[in-house]
């Protein structure tokens, strides 16, 4: 249907897509500086990669349609999930994956559902974990923090890593990898130490891995920015938040030697990114206010059953993905009670 | 001297009540100092008056007059049909030179009927009846009928008969009255200047209209970015009797307060039930303009024929607060502020939130016309492309009705008419908030105006078709009856005629059969048997 005459409201609006959009972007930078410093250029070259890569199969996608590219490229939306992709993936990962990620994400999780606002999956992370699946030694390789490294990559090298898929001669993946905290907690406890033998390890920090630990806060120093312009609620960062502690909280306390104690499941891994950038991407939440705190406590309680129990280390790109599933059933049954339909006494 | 007891008196009468809160809402710039401290002033008479012969909710009004008649001021011209109903009377002396079909106010640019007025520039009254001061001693329904009489109808918009509502029937106890003066929506100020002004004649009819409902309370709501109109209402308070009943209460200023569900929530916590009228809760709301009608029908026996309207916006050369007589055009009002001083985007009826464009300059100002309002392109920039609903619930968080406004989109999207009223889109008071904060630009009241239309539309539909259905139905039988009786016919026509022929075959026959049926009408159980053998 198409409405004819120009109807009420008559004045300027408030918002803006794009505008919406930047904002993310202007959240995540503490974050990727904080990554850069930790991580190196890597990180750089994998968001300038994969934006390229996601605004080109955009563009693409929308000539292919007969559409003009800019209406679809103007909303910034794939630029916010070609960053949020980058800074999930290791700062190696050679080009040709990103790129794979890139038309993965764009083409089929968000176009071919008819693009922006239609897409049931959060693009980002379906790219994710299409290429954790298919690829998951590339995906898990990951460079130790700048503080336990042995050699520091300069930005040449790590450009040659990513565009050869290979360490330059000289250099082996031992040299400058090493594992993510989660996967040292999970190796470790199956080698049955306990969480006080783990945490004498030089990878370990003041409250999670080294380096890793303090990522956690500049990302939520943006979720708080987000918060103030009131461009996200707190309803899901919170519950989904929540949810995860209160989990840790339960198994620590029954078995702290067994189970690592919350505050390391809040800061490894993407739960703080998750929660403030990923969990909350509109197109694939919950839109009810209830809805969304049901869908962020069982992001949170997912992310630690599958942490936990689950057969990868990190959970935040399946408990999302998961729960994209159950939003709009969650919605339907979360319905605010209309004004006037009884209930609420004043 | 004078300010210190002013001072003590607005203390005492500053309102301590509990408000309650609607859910969403929003903040906009209100931009009424374009007009509010433009005090209101008459306008000079227009040659032509367009007067619509209808002009409230309701049955139409009849007409009254022909082309070629005189009318004085005031004369009744359009009397009305049915209980509810409202007259319509002439704002000025003159000739009748046309009744006919003229654009009114209304969204969809409809036309309707009009009286077009030449005035004579005498301004002459009709012969009024007198007035009703002693109003307290006379019989409630005699009071009701003189403002049935003067035309008076909710002037805040939606222009519901108020004897109507003045009337709620013996089985429903009112306790309350709401009076609303909050004017939420942006750029109008006409509602403030009549309070700042003309406070004691607001609360004459405030007091008629306690009078016929016996309420307890009297409850005047008004947004607190009008501190000198809640001033002066509560000074003219302090001046009356009423003040053990009546309270004045500042409302914090947020879009749409002024809506009546939402005023009826803020002041006493109740929710009008959804399809349901404030009476059912025994509430009754008026607006400020209604009650000083109210008060110029039964204490001066004026009708109601003239109004006060805000000509304003950003190509306005001087916004103005006027007192216009019904039937003014607006190109009239607009010629009278100076005409533009910049090229109009957009000139609306109504606010910008609420209103709707005029297609043309001819049309007139009706008894519900609060506002002109021609705005700029900044003011009122055209809409970028709406892009597709992110879904991210802005809308719902504004929502004075508490509906998820991008359901009812979605829905509308589809023509799901059916699920869009699950999502109750009938509770949609069109305020505009969802579509104001929408990131996405949609046009989401246009949506729920067209969708609505639809329904109607499918609902008269239905009923059309029930009714021929039910037509068919009664043909289908009559002409089967008529069939029936068409067979009867021929059938008693042949037997007739077998009869006749038998006769003529043979007359001993005849004779034979003759005498039978004379010896049957002897008996006359046999008879039937008789005569019914030649029919089978
Ligand atoms: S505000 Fe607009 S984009 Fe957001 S959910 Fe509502 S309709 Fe969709
Ligand atoms: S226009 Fe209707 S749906 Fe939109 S905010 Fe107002 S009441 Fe809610």
């Amino acid at each position: 249907m198409k409405p004819s005459v120009v109807s009420s409201p008559h004045v300027p609006r408030v918002n803006r897509v794009d505008r919406l959009m930047l904002q993310v972007l202007v959240a995540l930078v503490p974050g990727i500086v904080a990554m850069i410093w930790f991580f190196g250029w890597g990180v750089l070259i994998n968001i300038t990669l994969a934006v390229s890569f996601a605004v080109a199969a955009e563009a693409a996608i929308m000539l292919a349609r007969r559409r003009p590219p800019m209406v679809a490229i103007g909303d910034l939306s794939a630029v916010v999930t070609a960053v949020l992709f980058a800074i999930s993936v290791p700062p190696t990962l050679p080009w040709w994956l990103t790129l794979l990620g890139m038309v993965f994400a764009i083409v089929l999780v968000k176009q071919l559902y008819g693009g922006m606002g239609y897409n049931p999956f959060n693009p980002a992370m379906a790219a994710y974990v299409f290429l954790l699946i298919s690829y998951p030694v590339a995906m898990t390789t990951w460079l130790a923090p700048n503080m336990l490294a042995e050699h520091h990559l300069s930005f040449l090298e790590s450009l040659r890593i990513i565009l050869q898929g290979a360490p330059p001669t000289g250099l082996d993946w031992d040299a400058i990898s090493s594992a993510t905290p989660l996967d040292e907690m999970r190796g470790k406890l199956d080698m049955d130490m306990t969480i006080e033998q783990i945490r004498q390890s030089p990878l370990w920090g003041a409250f999670g891995g080294r380096g890793w630990e303090w990522v956690g806060n500049w990302f939520l120093l943006g979720g708080v920015y987000l918060l103030w312009r009131r461009i996200i609620t707190w309803h899901i960062p919170v519950s989904m938040l929540l949810g995860l502690l209160v989990c840790a909280g339960i198994f620590w306390s029954i078995e702290p030697q067994t189970h690592p104690f919350p505050a390391f499941h809040l800061f490894s891994g993407a739960a703080i990114l998750g929660a403030f950038f990923i969990a909350t991407d509109p197109v694939t939440a919950c839109t009810t206010k209830k809805g969304q705190l049901v869908f962020g406590a069982t992001i949170g309680v997912l992310v630690y059953v599958i942490r936990s129990w689950g057969g990868y280390p990190d959970a935040v790109a399946f408990a999302v993905l998961l729960m994209n599933i159950a939003a709009p059933t969650i919605d339907y049954y979360t319905q605010p009670r209309v004004f006037g339909h009884g209930g609420e006494r004043g | 001297m004078r300010k210190m007891t002013e001072m003590a008196i607005l203390q005492r009468l500053s309102s301590k009540r509990r408000l309650w809160r609607f859910h969403g809402g929003i903040h906009i710039p209100d931009e009424k100092d374009l007009s509010n401290a433009c005090a209101i002033e008459p306008i000079p008479l227009p040659a032509r008056l367009v007067i619509p012969l209808q002009q409230h909710i309701g049955a139409p009004a009849r007409a009254l007059i022909g082309v070629g008649e005189r009318v004085l001021k005031g004369q009744m011209i359009a009397e009305p049909v049915g209980f509810i109903s409202a007259p319509v009377h002439a704002s000025s002396s003159g000739l009748v030179v046309a009744i006919e079909q003229h654009p009114v106010p209304h969204p969809s640019g409809l036309s309707a009927l009009c009286a077009l007025i030449e005035t004579d520039g005498e301004d002459r009254w009709a012969e009024l009846p007198p007035p009703l001061t002693d109003y307290p001693q006379l019989d409630p329904g005699l009071i009701r009928e003189r403002i049935r009489w003067a035309g008076v109808v909710g002037m805040g918009g939606a222009s519901f008969p108020t004897s109507v509502k003045l009337s709620p029937g013996t089985d429903r106890e009112i306790q309350t009255l709401v009076i609303n003066g909050a004017e939420c929506e942006p750029y109008i100020t006409c509602d403030d200047r009549l309070m700042r002004e003309r406070a004691g004649h607001i609360l004459e009819g405030v007091r008629i209209m306690h009078h016929l409902l016996g309420v307890k309370e009297v409850l005047i709501g008004i947004e607190d970015n009008k501190p000198e109109a809640i001033e002066a209402m509560r000074l003219a308070l302090a001046e009356t009797d009423m003040h053990a009943y009546t309270e004045v209460v500042a409302i914090p200023t947020l879009y749409p307060s002024g809506g009546e569900k939402q005023l009826i929530r803020i002041l006493t916590g109740k929710e009008v039930p959804t399809n349901g009228i404030p009476a059912q809760i025994g509430i009754v709301c008026q607006n400020v303009g209604s009650a000083a009608a109210v008060a110029d029908a039964v204490l001066d026996g004026r009708p109601l024929i003239s109004r006060v309207v805000t000509v304003t916006g950003r190509a306005i050369a001087h916004p103005r607060n006027l007192e216009v007589p019904v039937g003014t055009t607006a190109d009239h009002l607009i010629a009278h502020c100076g005409g533009y001083r910049a090229t109009p985007r957009k000139l609306l009826c109504g606010g910008p939130m609420m209103g709707f464009e005029l297609k043309q300059t001819e049309t007139p100002v009706t008894k519900s016309s609060n506002c002109v309002l021609a705005l700029t392109a900044e003011e009122s920039p055209s809409a970028d492309a709406a892009l597709a609903c992110i879904r991210c619930g802005r809308c719902a968080e504004v929502c004075p009705a508490k509906l998820l406004p991008q359901q009812l989109y979605w829905h509308a999207r589809s023509k799901d008419l059916d699920r869009i009223q699950d999502y109750n889109l009938f509770d949609c008071i069109e305020c505009g908030c969802c579509a104001q904060v929408c990131p996405s630009h949609i046009p989401l009241v246009q949506y729920y105006r067209y969708a609505k239309t639809e329904i109607w539309a499918r609902e008269q539909e239905k009923r059309k078709s029930e009714l021929a259905r039910a037509r068919h139905a009664a043909k289908q039988a009559r002409l089967e009856r008529q069939e029936q009786e068409r067979q009867a016919r021929l059938r008693k026509q042949k037997a007739a005629l077998e009869a006749k022929s038998a006769g003529d075959a043979d007359p001993k026959q005849v004779a034979i059969e003759a005498a039978r049926r004379r010896a049957a009408a002897k008996k006359p159980g046999a008879s039937v048997q008789r005569t019914d053998t030649p029919r089978d």
